[in-house]
């Protein structure tokens, strides 16, 4: 089948396979003879670990071996995970061990592991592991770690505060000193963790012939593993192949390296047998990495016409008991909250906080949320003051689209300048505000309320830098069967990356999916890589796949014009062949290979060059950003508190949309996503640092029955930094609706005049407002 | 085979709930006596003498029988709140009331309507009311030996009112609170044979007596629902965790019942 392949919903090259109980999750390989691996974990927040009795676990049958640090440290080359991204910030380093020693720092690191014929074998020995505890006084909640008497997260280090910075530009001071207006809030803002289908998990051998060793690792970022397990192993970079297979999602925390990928491996090699771990759902919730807690004290400067002067103030951040990926989430939450808007000065500063917790690292929107969580609350509450429409006031203070490109007055945590490169912000609320009839709002309202109904509806905008650089390798080749195999860095984690490829390679190549192979996630399908994270896969891939396409496509051309002894502006490529314009004659792919591939001793034809492969590594450094805006429809009981969306309504503008229902999917998704951080996720420590939500019967992820209808309405202004003018859509989904869907709560509850400074709200606390609200109206009707 | 295993037996119904335990290593029974192939334990008679319900019927059994929207109204009302269709497949009414989570919907609708579970043990068969078979969380006054067989609901009159409130955060979670109520409505006018079961809120299903007696007697109108549902608040027994307070439990449980009451209601003036 040929046809257009770009702007097209076509087939997912993902779905039969799929559907047809083909696809191959990490789980599901097994290799001959593995064994597998259960961790022992800290059941403690904090503790020194006196003693490990792992006697009586080596004394079931079954069981192949059982390592602590101890028993690892002569094998590596260093037990630190050293991965956090550079910054100038750090106050101190903590790199995770690859199992605890000394000290247990958070409930679940891993102290051991046992392998075992099984994973049933495995944990009834784990059980039987006796971890000798002197426990220590645990730090859990960021509001009082910085204080000098809170327990220190490590119980040599100085402080709790592990880095701090600051966003800054303009004279936000002079601004505040000469302001009309200004409002000061607090901000209490939490997200949970990803809770992909698939949890973590990777099956490792090591051969010991050839001495490589091959993990299938669901992970975000096989190349980065690669490059740890060599340095951990000591193991030089072509003895060590990860692979990623299929992904049951990824959602951020799978891009960071675990110590359970470098134990799962060290236990193979040293064992000489494969072993195989794979994530349970508790352990998901008590060792894969998380979001959690910002808390932002915040002041806001405006003039009379609710224009934006400056904005200044201090996050607090959780950075978890170690660094697992860096400053990057606040640094996304700083740099997001100025984006969409006119903010002449401001002065933002973050401290990152130990706390003897899971790491933090991104979920999808990696701190931008929270940023634009703020600044929409701040500019909710300026309208409030100012008798100001909530669209107007954005409407005056968006962006304008006849000032793109647009540099913003600061630069990305790479040191790269922030310039928002096209879109026009205001259109975009416009669209989605007559969609969801926001004029005609305020009488639908009144008349619910005369039925005792709370109906409200919330706005808030958003610009996200997607599409992080540098590169993302694509390499085509033609095979001898003339198939078009394209390998990438890039890691399909279920948002469709190899249907995007191959629509990208076929728009040059013949236009026929079936004919295009993609292998993505294989270290050993192509040396550099990167991975999936940032909303950056269409657009670093998708530009080196486009670049190698049209290399391919133009030798095809030229070869098969010596071959046919036709131009080659009459010639064109169709299915897996090149054809002659009008004619019959044609050469399919397989010949042209052929004939480039060459004879022993003779020429090759016109002293064309060998083969048919290209790799491309296009590099793209400027982010491109993306923007949109959401309108939440919400319905409060204000007796139990529950919260109905009814309605979101989503305009957004990703560039040219390579295949809408895919963008679709993606932006439903983060919409959902958006929904739990707004009314459901919570991962709950106690204050002595046990986590409390472990189940997912306690931590609730938005489901089929509290979707909403959503209606997306597709802008597109194609970016001029890549050469098919796409712009990054996996996280932009989720960005704006904690801000909407609490706006509109507040609106619906506005005769109480309930404010709403947190996200989530549960019920409990919504209604414990609308309490508060109502007291505080009787006490001033009196 | 319960008496063999002097303790280290556990019974498995639906395995919806002793499962996700043995899943969690929280509990490791060396034997499960799988009730799954008795077929006496399993189907729903209708007579004279009431409802009778064995304990190994899934929920979805119970949800399908049409004849219980009028032969047991209370239970069809809640078993649509009971989690989803899936774990309805294979969830039995049995399992649920030997577990006596007294978050779970069926204990305190057997409550409420005073139903009587069948026992059978090796002392033989023994029938006991609903608000003696719990004893606390968790807790049952069914003994090692022993295995619940059935559930027994007095006749229903076509006439009684009756609904079922609860509000969990999503529909099929554990409910914050929830209420099971019914009442029957005398030739004056006035309410008569109040029953009301407290869902959640609770340490152990059970009614509430003081707003029962509160409506016994009296005309439903706006003021008795008032006062009904203020008395029905401090009668719950609610603490504080960490998905709600006990303020905020006991609130919904006035809540509650005040919609139960103009549901039921509602439901008189359709008759």
């Amino acid at each position: 089948m040929t046809g257009k392949t770009i702007g097209v919903s076509v087939p997912r090259l993902e779905d039969l396979p799929l559907v047809r109980g083909a696809g191959r999750f990490v789980d599901d390989i097994h290799l001959p003879g593995a064994w597998e691996a259960a961790f022992v974990r800290s059941t403690h927040a904090h503790a020194l670990i006196k003693h490990v009795d792992t006697a009586a676990a080596l004394a079931l049958p079954g069981v192949y071996g059982v390592f602590v640090l101890a028993d690892l440290l002569p094998h590596v080359a260093t037990h630190l995970l050293a991965v956090g991204l550079p910054s100038p910030s750090y106050r101190q380093i903590v790199d995770r061990p690859i199992l605890a020693g000394e000290e247990v720092v958070y409930a679940g690191e891993p102290i051991a592991v046992v392998i075992a014929d099984n994973r049933y074998i495995a944990e009834d020995a784990a059980g039987l592991i006796e971890v000798d505890y002197e426990p220590l006084p645990a730090v859990s909640d960021i509001r009082n770690a910085l204080d000098e008497a809170a327990p220190r997260t490590h119980r040599n280090a100085p402080h709790n505060l592990v880095a701090e910075m600051q966003l800054a530009f303009g004279d936000v001071d002079a601004a505040f000193a000469s302001a009309p207006r200004t409002r000061s809030e607090q901000f209490f803002l939490h997200r949970g963790g990803s809770h992909s289908m698939e949890g973590r998990g990777l099956i490792a051998y090591f051969d010991k012939i050839d001495g490589i060793l091959t993990t299938y690792n669901s992970t975000q970022t096989p190349h980065a593993a690669k490059r740890l397990l060599c340095d951990i192993l000591r193991l030089e970079d072509d003895k060590v192949r990860v692979i990623t297979p299929d992904l049951g999602g990824g959602f951020g925390p799978k891009l960071v390296f675990y110590q359970e990928e470098a134990v799962v491996c060290l236990a193979a090699k040293l064992l000489g047998n494969p072993v195989k771990w794979i994530e349970d759902r508790r352990e998901h919730f008590i060792s894969s990495a998380q979001e959690r807690d910002q808390r932002w004290d915040v002041e806001i400067a405006y003039d009379h016409d609710g224009l934006i002067l400056g904005v200044r103030g201090l996050v607090l951040h959780d950075h978890g008991a170690y660094t697992a990926r860096g400053v990057n989430v606040p640094y996304g939450s700083l740099s997001a909250l100025p984006l969409a808007y006119e903010v002449p000065t401001y002065r933002m500063g973050v401290k990152l906080v130990l706390t003897n917790t899971v790491p933090v690292a991104p979920v999808r929107g990696a701190g931008q949320p929270q940023g634009i969580f703020v600044i929409e609350r701040l500019l909710d509450m300026m309208a409030d003051e100012l008798g100001l429409d909530r669209a107007e006031i954005r409407r005056r203070n968006l962006v304008p689209a006849e000032q793109m490109p647009r540099t913003k007055p600061f630069v990305t945590r790479g040191g790269i300048k922030v310039v928002m490169d096209s879109g026009d912000y205001p259109a975009s609320q416009q669209q989605a505000l007559d969609r969801a009839d926001w004029d005609g709002f305020h009488n639908r309202q009144a008349a619910a309320r005369t039925d005792g109904r709370y109906v409200g509806l919330g706005v808030a905008n958003y610009v996200e830098g997607t599409g992080r650089g540098p590169y993302e390798p694509v390499t085509v080749r033609i095979t001898n069967a003339g198939k078009v195999q394209v390998s990438s860095g890039a890691v399909a984690m279920g948002q469709s990356t190899k249907t995007m490829l191959a629509q990208i390679v076929a728009d040059q190549l013949g236009h026929d999916m079936d004919n295009i192979a993609v292998t993505t996630g294989d270290t050993a399908a192509t040396t550099l890589g990167f991975g999936g994270f940032n909303s950056r896969q269409t657009v670093l891939a998708g530009s080196s796949a486009h670049a190698a396409a049209i290399k391919m496509h133009d030798k095809l051309i030229k070869v098969s014009s010596v071959l046919l002894e036709v131009a080659e502006e009459d010639l064109e490529i169709y299915g897996n062949r090149v054809r002659v314009k009008g004619s019959d004659a044609e050469v399919s792919f397989a010949a042209i290979l052929q004939a480039v591939s060459g004879i022993p001793g003779f020429r090759l034809p016109d002293n064309i060059s060998p083969g048919l492969e290209f790799t491309e590594q296009v590099v793209i450094d400027p982010m491109t950003y993306a923007s949109g805006s959401a309108v939440a429809e919400v319905e409060v009981d204000i007796d139990t508190g529950h919260v109905a969306v009814h309605r979101i309504v989503f305009a957004h503008d990703c560039g040219r949309v390579l295949h809408p229902q895919i963008v679709d999917g993606q932006v439903l998704g983060g919409i959902m996503h958006g929904l739990g951080n707004a009314l459901f996720e919570r991962m709950i420590y106690d204050e002595n640092g046990q986590p409390i939500t472990t189940t997912f019967a306690d931590y609730l992820l938005a489901g089929a029955d509290e979707t909403p209808n959503m209606e997306l309405i597709h802008l597109s202004a194609p970016t001029p930094l890549n050469a098919l003018g796409i712009k990054g859509v996996g996280e932009s989904g989720v960005l704006p609706i904690p801000a909407a869907v609490i706006s509109a709560v507040e609106n619906a509850l506005s005769p109480f005049g309930v404010k709403i400074t947190q996200a989530p709200i549960s019920p409990p606390e919504l209604v414990a407002l609308i309490v508060a609200a109502r007291n505080r109206q009787s006490v001033t009707a009196s | 085979m319960l008496m063999e295993a002097d303790g280290e037996a556990k019974l498995l119904a639906g395995g919806q709930t002793l499962l996700p335990v043995m899943a969690f290593r929280l509990a490791a029974p060396a034997i499960l006596i799988d009730l799954s192939g008795v077929q006496e334990l399993k189907g729903i008679s209708i007579d004279d003498t009431g409802v009778r319900i064995g304990a190994m019927t899934t929920w979805r059994d119970i949800e399908d029988d049409q004849r219980l929207r009028t032969a047991a109204p209370l239970v069809s009302a809640a078993i649509e709140h009971i989690a989803h269709y899936q774990i309805r497949n294979r969830g039995t009414i049995g399992g649920s009331l030997s577990h006596a989570d007294p978050a779970a919907e069926m204990p305190g609708v057997v409550v409420a309507c005073d139903a009587c579970l069948e026992i059978v043990g090796s002392n033989g068969m023994r029938s006991v009311p609903a608000n003696e078979f719990f004893l606390g969380p968790l807790t049952t006054c069914l003994s090692a030996d022993e295995v619940l067989t059935a559930v027994r609901f007095p006749p229903w009159p076509a006439t009684r009112l009756w609904a079922f409130e609860e509000f969990a955060q999503r529909r099929g979670d554990f409910a914050y609170a929830g209420i099971a109520l019914f009442h029957e409505t005398g030739a004056t006018g006035l309410v008569e044979n109040a029953h009301i079961g407290l869902i959640g809120a609770t340490s152990v299903p059970r009614r509430l007596g003081v707003a029962e007696a509160a409506l016994n007697g009296r005309r439903l109108d706006g003021e008795t629902i008032a006062a009904a549902a203020q008395l029905a608040s401090s009668e719950a027994d609610a603490e504080d965790d960490i998905h709600a307070s006990a303020a905020y439990r006991k609130a919904l449980v006035g809540t509650l019942l005040e919609r139960a009451l103009k549901a039921a209601a509602e439901r008189a003036e359709a008759l």
